[in-house]
């Protein structure tokens, strides 16, 4: 199948050879026919599909297995801004072009500048495109005008787990914020310019919050420790450079309640750059932008890290992109960067736990 | 043929000494006319306007001595300090006549009691630049050691007696915030996507928290992509043009003036490596 073809064209031609196969089903084209049908499925709903699938894929000990990203494509109404309305579709056709398709699509957050309805409902319909089952993580791009409100509409709650392939997946809000407008009068939209400005010192710093980690502990509780997890959340969690909320305030404390499990990896969005850290048994891996990159902090940046060089301004795509995360056998991951208009990086479960194995390309143009 | 072009020229001189005359009157200066001298000796007033004293001995269109100059100058301000007893200088001027540790000042060199002026200590000046130093935020304005941050003042025996550079701390006070309020200004419109024009809503700020990764400090330099050697203003405009679509400003736009002094300020310290890549 060519890769310029719409995703119109191609779900129309899984569909007919879905039902052509139907009418003169063999052994073979049985298992063929299986595995277009859950395409098909996954192109019809952001769920995963269910009942309507000839066969049941998933098993519970079948790694390793893939899922890919796009993440931070802060869109403004279509009319504002086309150019983050380019980047998500880019974002949406590569996943979508991946061959075999990953298990599933998560989607890292910010997906609103500002938060309106009329942005995060672009987005929605956009990713409704997108051909693998969607997982949604809010940022706090999304959060800040309405307290959640549409998003939570839209996609769902802020904080949920689920199994897969053995491996236990939780998405969790680490962008909550210690009230800093009420005090100061701000309207909605005045909180969320607050928040949406990385150097913005009125705001307050990132947290998951009491409510999150009791939420958190109640949901791990019944999860084996040797059992592999796997933690999305949009705000790195642990410190980094906190001028710029590239923090969690209670990184800790969430540590804490992490630490317990032989294997954790935890992917998050919000820094827009390539990013790896390791604290104890706890692999990080940063995702990046379809929207734009950033700068590396001028300070406390994780010693794993290889910088991804510094993006070229002459291309709106440079140093933006997505990727996909492989899990391993482990269960940790190797997540493979995809950046646009240049060569992929992938930093490996074995590089993030050595520290030397493995090491991914050294950096040409570092950070000024 | 020679004739002719030093017709011209005179033509020329005419037309510039007629638009510095034009110039002159329409800046209207002071005028202060003084009474000419009875003994035809040059007149000199005060820019008091009312005051004058004469050269003796120097016809008006000659040239006094520079000791005859001294001497006239020093009349008229004697006459100007007896006409106004409560009359103060300025600080800087206290500081530029301050005494040497260990000197003795001659009688005629004490300057009259300046009510309400406090003489500027120096050690006041370093005091200033720790609290700027403690109260100093990123990306508000000035850095540490920014305009707002005093230098400390040199200790012991300084060279004194000059009125250039002989400033007190309140003017340096003065001159920091009036560079910070600079710096404010870009800091707004480098964070407001309306006041730099953009046309789809992208700020500067979004991709340069802090004005990070402009590097200013590497300017000028051969853009590659541009094929031709830029300064940062140029690459300023770019950003505003492209990832923002808005007009680029014009060079002696305050805005583009103002963007600059934020993006420096925010780099100060950083040494200066012009052409780097």
């Amino acid at each position: 199948m060519s890769k310029r073809e719409s995703i119109e064209t191609r779900h129309y031609a899984e569909r007919d050879a879905f039902f052509a196969g139907l009418r003169r089903l063999s052994r073979r084209s049985f298992l063929k026919v299986a595995g277009l049908s859950a395409g098909v499925a996954a192109a019809k709903s952001l769920f995963p599909p269910h009942g309507f699938q000839l066969v049941d894929v998933a098993d519970a000990a079948d790694r390793p297995f893939t899922f890919a990203y796009i993440s931070d494509t802060h869109l403004y109404p279509r009319r504002v801004n086309d150019r983050f309305v380019r980047a998500i579709l880019k974002a949406v056709d590569d996943v979508n072009n991946l061959d075999p398709q990953p298990d599933f699509v998560l989607f890292g957050g910010d997906l609103a500048q500002l938060g309106q309805k009329e942005e995060l409902e672009l987005g929605a319909q956009i990713l409704k495109a997108v051909k693998a089952p969607i997982h949604m993580m809010v940022g706090e791009h999304d959060w800040f005008l309405d307290m959640g409100d549409h998003w939570r509409q839209l996609f769902g709650p802020e904080q949920y787990s689920f199994d897969h392939k053995g491996v236990h997946f939780v998405t969790i809000m680490s962008v909550q914020e210690k009230d800093f407008w009420t005090a100061r009068g701000m309207t909605p939209m005045e909180r969320m310019k607050t928040v949406a400005g990385l150097d913005n010192g009125v705001q307050s710093r990132f947290e998951v919050g009491d409510a999150g980690r009791e939420w958190l502990k109640n949901d791990l509780a019944k999860v084996d420790k040797a059992t592999p997890l796997v933690v999305f959340s949009h705000s790195p969690l642990y410190k980094y450079y906190r001028p710029w909320n590239f923090w969690t305030e209670d990184a800790d404390e969430v540590q804490a309640i992490l630490q317990p499990f032989q294997n954790v990896t935890v992917i998050h969005g919000h820094t827009h750059q390539l990013l790896t850290n390791r604290i104890g048994n706890i692999h990080f891996h940063g995702m990046l932008s379809t929207a734009w990159p950033w700068p590396y902090a001028p300070e406390g940046l994780p010693k794993l890290t290889i910088q991804m060089n510094r993006a070229d301004p002459f291309d709106q795509f440079d140093g933006c992109g997505d990727g996909t995360v492989d899990v391993i056998e482990s269960g940790l991951v190797n997540a493979l960067y995809n950046l646009w208009d240049r060569n992929p990086v992938t930093v490996k479960a074995s590089y993030v736990s050595s520290g030397t194995q493995d090491r991914p390309p050294q950096t040409k143009l570092g950070s000024y | 043929m020679r004739r002719t072009i030093s017709l011209a020229l005179a033509g020329a001189l005419a037309l510039v000494l007629s638009a510095a005359l034009l110039t002159r009157s329409r800046a209207a200066d002071p005028v202060h006319p003084a009474a000419p001298s009875r003994n035809g000796n040059m007149m000199v007033t005060l820019c008091d306007g009312e005051t004058s004293a004469e050269i003796p001995g120097v016809h008006e269109g000659e040239r006094p001595t520079r000791e005859q100059a001294a001497d006239v100058a020093r009349r008229l301000m004697d006459e100007w300090r007896r006409k106004n007893p409560g009359a103060s200088w300025d600080d800087a001027v206290q500081v530029a006549q301050a005494v040497r540790p260990g000197e003795t000042i001659p009688p005629e060199r004490v300057p009259p009691p300046s009510p309400g002026v406090k003489p500027a200590p120096r050690e006041g000046a370093a005091e200033g630049a720790h609290e700027a130093g403690e109260t100093q935020q990123r990306g508000g304005g000035a850095t540490a050691g920014g305009a707002g941050g005093l230098p400390a003042a040199p200790q012991g025996d300084v060279q004194s007696g000059h009125t250039y550079g002989a400033f007190s701390e309140r003017d340096e006070r003065i001159w920091a915030a009036e560079t910070d309020k600079f710096v404010k200004q870009g800091h707004a419109i480098f964070h407001d996507a309306t006041a730099v024009g953009s046309a789809n809503a992208v700020s500067c700020d979004m991709c340069h928290p802090d004005a990070s990764n402009t590097h200013p400090e590497t300017y000028p330099k051969f853009q590659v992509q541009l094929g031709r050697v830029a300064l940062l203003r140029d690459m300023i405009n770019w950003c505003i043009q492209n990832p923002t679509r808005g007009r680029p400003l014009p060079d002696d736009d305050p805005k583009l003036k103002a963007i600059e002094a934020y993006i420096l300020a925010q780099r100060k310290g950083t040494p200066l490596e012009y052409g780097k890549h």
